[in-house]
């Protein structure tokens, strides 16, 4: 059993992601698994599965974000991911600065401010460029896990230019790479390069302010780390459970209900 | 001009149609009067005035409809000088007011695709688009439109229209005047106006040519006179969004301009305004605000997003949040002090030389400080549209001004006016309601 005093709930594109807090607002409970389809029996299964842990029968207030937030029917409140991952990092960590939030459907920069409230933000077109999906689907493309493309990505002794940052063009030029006999490694660097570059370039439209913080799915995956600190000259920090914040930060306000 | 045609226009427009609008306005306004229904749950119920509206537009397009071989028939941008063909009693229709009612009605793709056919590229503005489809197609949701005698760019708002209007020229085998407004980058100079006016006084000969007879100064004068009474109208019509809560939003704004763009230089529009301001000064005495429980009020820029006008009102309205002013709305009231009936040219020149789109992006930083100044607001949405390129232009530098010169927060929302292909629901959605968060409701 868990101390669960208030929930969050972030419903994402690719995974859905719920996050319990107790009273003094620190993690006690999470769980995360693959947004489905189906999404109400989902949802109410995992409201389920927060109760279970929990050391209580009442119903536990809830807040839900991410892109199917308006789909939680309990939710005493909807936030945006934007306002929940500040929320959520600026807990984790102590501290602002600019968050840089790649998910599976956006890309988005956050800047917090040192007392938490979020300053100003970007987000990605509208298109999968610069997006975890961008990776997903090169990742496919090629045949490599998504949780070990980072680690070969890094791997390579050279680099290959890929022009397009559009994920289906990519995805052409890929196949043309991979006819003309270029090692993987170094076309998985080039992806890498190409999706972190836009990233960089939404980070410098707003303004970097230290330090860099990366939350997301994406976090994990080391190259694009490595890359953003390369391009940006600066360190990257990361949260201990960087796919969870935006739960973390719906379970803080829902604290607040 | 054959007898015929003449009093067919007059029995459709004049005696069936003219009557039957009034009847459907009458009913509607009884409609309103006597519905208790809530309109929604966040907005205050639809201006009276709304139900005149409709009926002015309708009107004017069932003009058009009939006007050939009635009248001779001028298309012009919006940015053009229209008192000319007033008072030489054109009939005057606007391709992107058109477009405008198009995109309201979701009928922008069906008809741009028609011009995409023709191999009219995507990334052209989409007034454009629709227009160009229209005329190609021979579809629109307004009946018919009438075929133009003449035609009249003015560069005033952007480029586009040049090109745009040549195509128009070629396929309808009609002259185009184009009147070149050079761009004003601080002041305006002399030289530019008399090259303006330069530009007026040739397009009168063309027009007088054109109508088979002379120009009435007086008439000039007289269109003149009452453009510049509806300009002042619409501007004071704004100004009543200076009241805490607002009596009208932008949204409202987009909606009623319609008028002013169309009609300018009419009797009857001029008493439309009064009518309209009336009405809000009743709103204001009565405290009424056009959101229901106002907690922020925004600044817009640029043209809206015509086929979500009623969508933005609402997902603002839920978090108490209103757009009270906008740039473009206000373009077409901020130039009524220049306007002189007295030397209609000249001040044509002058007044067609200065729109927002022809000044610089500076200027327009300006003049959104004032706006906030002046209306009490809290913060900016800039639309990037993707189809209006000049008024894009300068955004993100502006933004970032507003944001760290100013301390005001400001969201740049990427959409288009009148094609929903380059607009994301979804992340739209996620902008606005962040940044309303930012805002702190």
């Amino acid at each position: 059993m868990a101390d669960i005093v208030a929930l969050g709930l972030d419903v994402g594109s690719t995974t859905t992601k719920i996050v319990g807090v107790d009273s003094l607002g620190e993690m006690t409970w999470h769980h995360l698994e693959k947004t489905e389809a189906r999404l109400a029996p989902q949802l109410a299964r995992l409201l389920a599965l927060a109760q279970q842990h929990s050391a209580t029968e009442h119903q536990i207030p809830l807040v839900s974000t991410g892109y199917g937030r308006n789909l939680v029917p309990d939710a005493g409140r909807r936030v945006t991911e934007i306002t929940c991952h500040a929320h959520g990092v600026y807990r984790a960590l102590g501290h602002g600065g600019s968050l840089v939030d790649i998910g599976g459907q956006d890309s988005k920069v956050i800047l917090i401010s040192s007392h938490g409230e979020v300053l100003d933000f970007s987000m990605s077109d509208k298109c999968a460029a610069g997006t975890g999906r961008f990776l997903e689907n090169t990742a496919h493309r090629l045949g490599v896990n998504l949780e070990t493309m980072g680690d070969l990505a890094l791997q390579a002794s050279q680099e290959v230019s890929i022009s397009s940052t559009c994920t289906v063009f990519a995805e052409t030029e890929v196949i043309s790479l991979i006819a003309n006999g270029v090692a993987l490694e170094c076309i998985l660097k080039g992806l890498h390069r190409a999706l972190v570059r836009r990233i960089v370039a939404m980070i410098r439209a707003l303004g970097l302010i230290p330090p860099l913080i990366l939350s997301g799915g994406v976090a994990w995956n080391k190259a694009v780390c490595a890359m953003l600190e390369e391009e940006l000259e600066a360190k990257v920090i990361l949260p201990e459970h960087p796919q969870l914040m935006g739960a973390y930060g719906a379970a803080l306000l829902a604290l607040k209900i | 001009m054959s007898l015929g045609k003449k009093l067919l226009a007059h029995l459709q427009v004049h005696l069936l149609g003219t009557g039957l609008l009034r009847f459907q306005r009458w009913n509607a306004e009884l409609a309103q009067r006597r519905s208790k229904k809530k309109f929604g749950e966040h907005l205050a119920p639809p201006l009276h005035i709304s139900a005149r509206t409709k009926e002015l537009i309708y009107r004017h397009y069932l003009m058009g409809r009939y006007a050939q071989g009635v009248k001779k028939v001028a298309w012009v941008t919006s940015g053009a000088p229209s008192e000319l063909f007033r008072a030489m009693d054109f009939y005057v229709y606007y391709p992107e007011n058109h477009s405008a009612v198009c995109g309201t009605m979701r009928q922008c793709v069906s008809l741009a695709s028609y011009a995409e056919e023709a191999g009219y590229a995507r990334d052209l503005c989409s007034y454009a688009r629709t227009d160009i489809g229209a005329v190609l197609s021979g579809k629109t949701p307004v009946g018919r439109l009438p075929k133009p005698d003449v035609l009249m760019a003015c560069t005033n708002i952007c480029q586009t229209v040049l090109f745009w209007y040549r195509v128009l020229a070629q396929h309808f085998q009609v002259p185009l005047i184009l009147i070149d407004t050079p761009f004003v980058y601080a002041q305006i100079e002399d030289h530019a106006v008399e090259y303006v006016k330069r530009q007026l006084e040739d397009a009168v000969s063309i027009v007088e040519r054109i109508a088979g007879k002379p120009l009435k100064w007086s008439r000039l004068q007289k269109v003149t006179q009452l453009s510049k009474a509806t300009s002042e109208l619409w501007l004071e019509i704004l100004y009543t969004a200076r009241h805490v809560p607002a009596p009208l939003s932008v949204f409202d704004q987009f909606i009623q301009m319609a008028p002013i763009v169309e009609m300018r230089g009419e009797a009857y529009t001029v008493d439309f305004y009064a009518s309209m301001l009336k009405e809000l000064r009743q709103r204001v005495a009565n405290g009424m605000g056009v959101v229901k429980d106002e907690k922020r009020r925004l600044l817009w820029d640029n043209l809206p997003i015509w086929f979500r006008l009623r969508w933005m009102a609402e997902l603002l309205a839920e978090r108490g949040a209103v757009l009270i002013a906008s740039t473009y709305t206000h373009a077409w009231g901020e130039l009524a002090p220049l306007i002189d009936a007295q030397r209609p040219l000249e001040s044509a020149a002058r007044v067609y030389l200065l729109p927002i789109l022809n000044r610089s992006t500076g200027d327009k930083l300006r003049l959104m400080l004032e706006m906030v100044s002046q209306f009490q607001l809290h913060g900016v949405i800039l639309h990037s549209d993707r189809s209006c390129k000049p008024y894009s232009l300068g955004q993100m530098d502006q933004r970032d001004r507003l944001i760290h010169e100013h301390r005001l927060p400001a969201l740049l929302l990427e959409a288009d006016h009148n094609d929903p292909r380059s607009f994301s629901e979804g992340q739209a959605v996620n902008q606005l309601q962040a940044f309303l968060e930012v805002l702190g409701v």
